[in-house]
């Protein structure tokens, strides 16, 4: 396994552009402390986002893994492009020749992948817990501790959706139109959940409960969007009254969707790979 | 005779096309093979199957008589196709080090293999920047990082400047003059005829023959022979137990030998009839001339 992630390594290391992405990625997550900084005045009041509560133990680890989440579509390039270069270069062919099977091969692309994902939460703990011991109101050992769930299945979620990226790399062959049928995917998942959301099952919420099975929408279901938590939002809605009623926890079904498509994305990277004639 | 490589009843079929029909064929160690045939014969479907590229159809091949995975076996095979592969954005060097790491071989042989190839001072030029030659040389390089046991070439000098040809070659005939065994697919004659010592002809994935080189055909050559009196000539060849077929060309009898015999015999054996030649010389076919002769005669 070591083996496997050691070729992998070389492969990456002396690529620019990879290098390049990977240390984009890892800046920008450290750049959510920036967020901070941010004021502005509404009226005679000076408006500072850190004191809106995003910091506090133990929103801020809902917060942030949201907000780190968005940040996947740099190590997705990063992962794309690895294994369809393998394509273009046909590196893989020669790997293969060389002495690799084909089941080390995806290995080598997951077990990366993994250590993407691993490093990421690792950081992304780090940066929060930092950011948080500066400006949270409430530092109490339990406290800090509590709600970690949002920590792992933000792992989760990165898992899913990078081994969605290399199935798609694999699938297509070529990144650019991988990172194209990515969105295309979004994009009728979307028009999917519109359809059934507007058209067929409309004043119920049987729509949510199917298109939680979809492979992207399961992965943005695990960490929901934090805003309509903070106490500001929750204050001038219940004044507009219209309260949310919104489920913001993560529950174990819901990883378990994830990790079945994890599984479904590598095995089927796998047997496309075994299939195919290079 | 210890075998590297058995195959048996290989077939590939790409849809309608048979691509590889039914091939089998073995390699022993320390002989020079080569596989011959014209372009898109099925040389590299057939070399793609065995080194676990192309997924074949049915049939079997066995590397070192079948005890490992064939991707265990792959470690002790070099192997380049068609055109080398490697990382355009890595050095030399580097790409070595990788193919060190796949094929669990200590690094230290990247400088030793380089230095073969004679690319030892373009070392940390990357890839990108090297010609074709070099390149081709370089995956030479890479697939003797192992110490092979069978060095697997499929076109090698495709697509290179005489200059290029001629390096390749050299380095081939001094790889094999150390004992290594080597699988060489071509379809130029010229290089199998320098090269090997065996040859597998193959047309439209069908083998036509296998076997040593001089041993195509099983010919023993020919006579082309002239005289005044040109229909005695043929009469007597005829008769003759040691000639087969007669034939005419121009003034020219051409008379095939069907035992091992010699132009001094032939010559005697008609001078004793009283036929006193004009002109004789005993030839034998080209690999060229058996090679079209071989693949012509699955089309006629």
């Amino acid at each position: 396994m070591l083996r496997l992630l050691n070729i992998e390594f070389l492969k990456l290391r002396y690529s620019r552009s990879s290098k390049i992405l990977i240390l984009t990625y890892f800046i920008l997550i450290t750049f959510i402390a920036l967020i901070a900084s941010i004021e502005f005045p509404i009226g005679q009041v000076n408006f500072r986002i850190a004191d809106q509560g995003i910091f506090n133990f133990p929103f801020i680890w809902h917060f942030n893994s949201y907000i780190a989440a968005t940040l996947k579509l740099f190590l997705a390039i990063v992962i794309v492009s690895m294994m369809s270069n393998e394509y273009s270069n046909r590196t893989l062919k020669q790997n293969l020749i060389d002495g690799l099977s084909k089941k080390e091969f995806i290995l080598s692309k997951f077990i990366t992948v993994m250590v993407f994902s691993i490093v990421s939460t690792i950081f992304l703990f780090l940066v929060s817990l930092i950011l948080g011991l500066s400006f949270s109101d409430y530092n109490e050992f339990s406290i800090i501790f509590s709600d970690l769930d949002y920590i792992l299945a933000y792992f989760v979620k990165l898992t899913g959706f990078f081994a969605f990226c290399l199935f798609l790399g694999i699938l297509v062959k070529r990144s650019a139109f991988a990172l194209g049928f990515l969105f295309i995917w979004w994009i009728v998942e979307s028009i999917f959940y519109a359809v059934l959301r507007w058209r067929i099952f409309r004043e119920s919420d049987i729509a949510d409960k199917i298109v939680q099975f979809f492979p992207l929408e399961s992965m943005s279901n695990l960490v929901k969007e934090p805003f309509s938590r903070l106490n500001a939002v929750q204050s001038a809605a219940n004044q507009l009254g219209s309260a949310f009623e919104k489920d913001y926890s993560i529950h174990w079904y819901q990883i378990l969707i994830v990790l079945v498509w994890t599984c479904i994305f590598v095995y089927s990277s796998y047997a496309l790979l075994k299939k195919r004639d290079l | 005779m210890e075998t590297i490589l058995s195959i048996n009843k290989l077939t590939k079929v790409y849809g309608p096309l048979k691509a590889v029909d039914n091939l089998s064929f073995t390699i022993e160690k320390g002989n020079v093979y080569g596989i011959l045939g014209p372009n898109g014969s099925g040389k590299s479907t057939t070399l793609g199957m065995v080194l676990n590229v192309v997924n074949k159809t049915s049939g079997e091949f066995k590397w070192f008589n079948g005890t490992e995975s064939t991707h265990e076996a792959l470690k002790k095979v070099g192997a380049i196709i068609e055109h080398p592969n490697f990382y355009p954005y890595m050095t030399a060097a580097q790409n070595l080090k990788l193919v060190c790491k796949i094929k669990g071989v200590p690094e230290h042989k990247v400088e030793e293999k380089l230095e073969i190839v004679g690319l030892l001072d373009r070392k940390d030029s990357k890839f990108k920047t090297f010609s074709l030659g070099m390149k081709q040389r370089l995956a030479i390089a890479s697939a003797l990082l192992n110490d092979p046991e069978i060095l697997i070439l499929d076109e090698p000098t495709n697509g290179l400047d005489p200059q290029g040809i001629h390096q390749i070659r050299e380095i081939i005939r001094k790889i094999a003059s150390n004992g290594t065994t080597i699988l060489l697919a071509s379809h130029l004659l010229d290089e199998v005829e320098k090269v090997c010592s065996h040859v597998v002809i193959i047309r439209k994935g069908v083998k036509l023959y296998s076997g040593p080189v001089d041993g195509i055909n099983a010919s023993h050559g020919f006579f082309e022979l002239e005289a005044e009196n040109t229909e005695l000539l043929q009469q007597l060849l005829n008769e003759h137990p040691s000639i087969g077929k007669v034939s005419l060309k121009g003034n020219l009898v051409i008379a095939i030998i069907e035992e091992p015999m010699g132009a001094s015999d032939i010559n005697r054996y008609l001078f004793e009839k009283g036929l006193s030649l004009s002109y004789l010389i005993k030839r034998k076919e080209s690999l060229e001339e058996q090679f079209l002769q071989l693949t012509n005669q699955t089309t006629a």
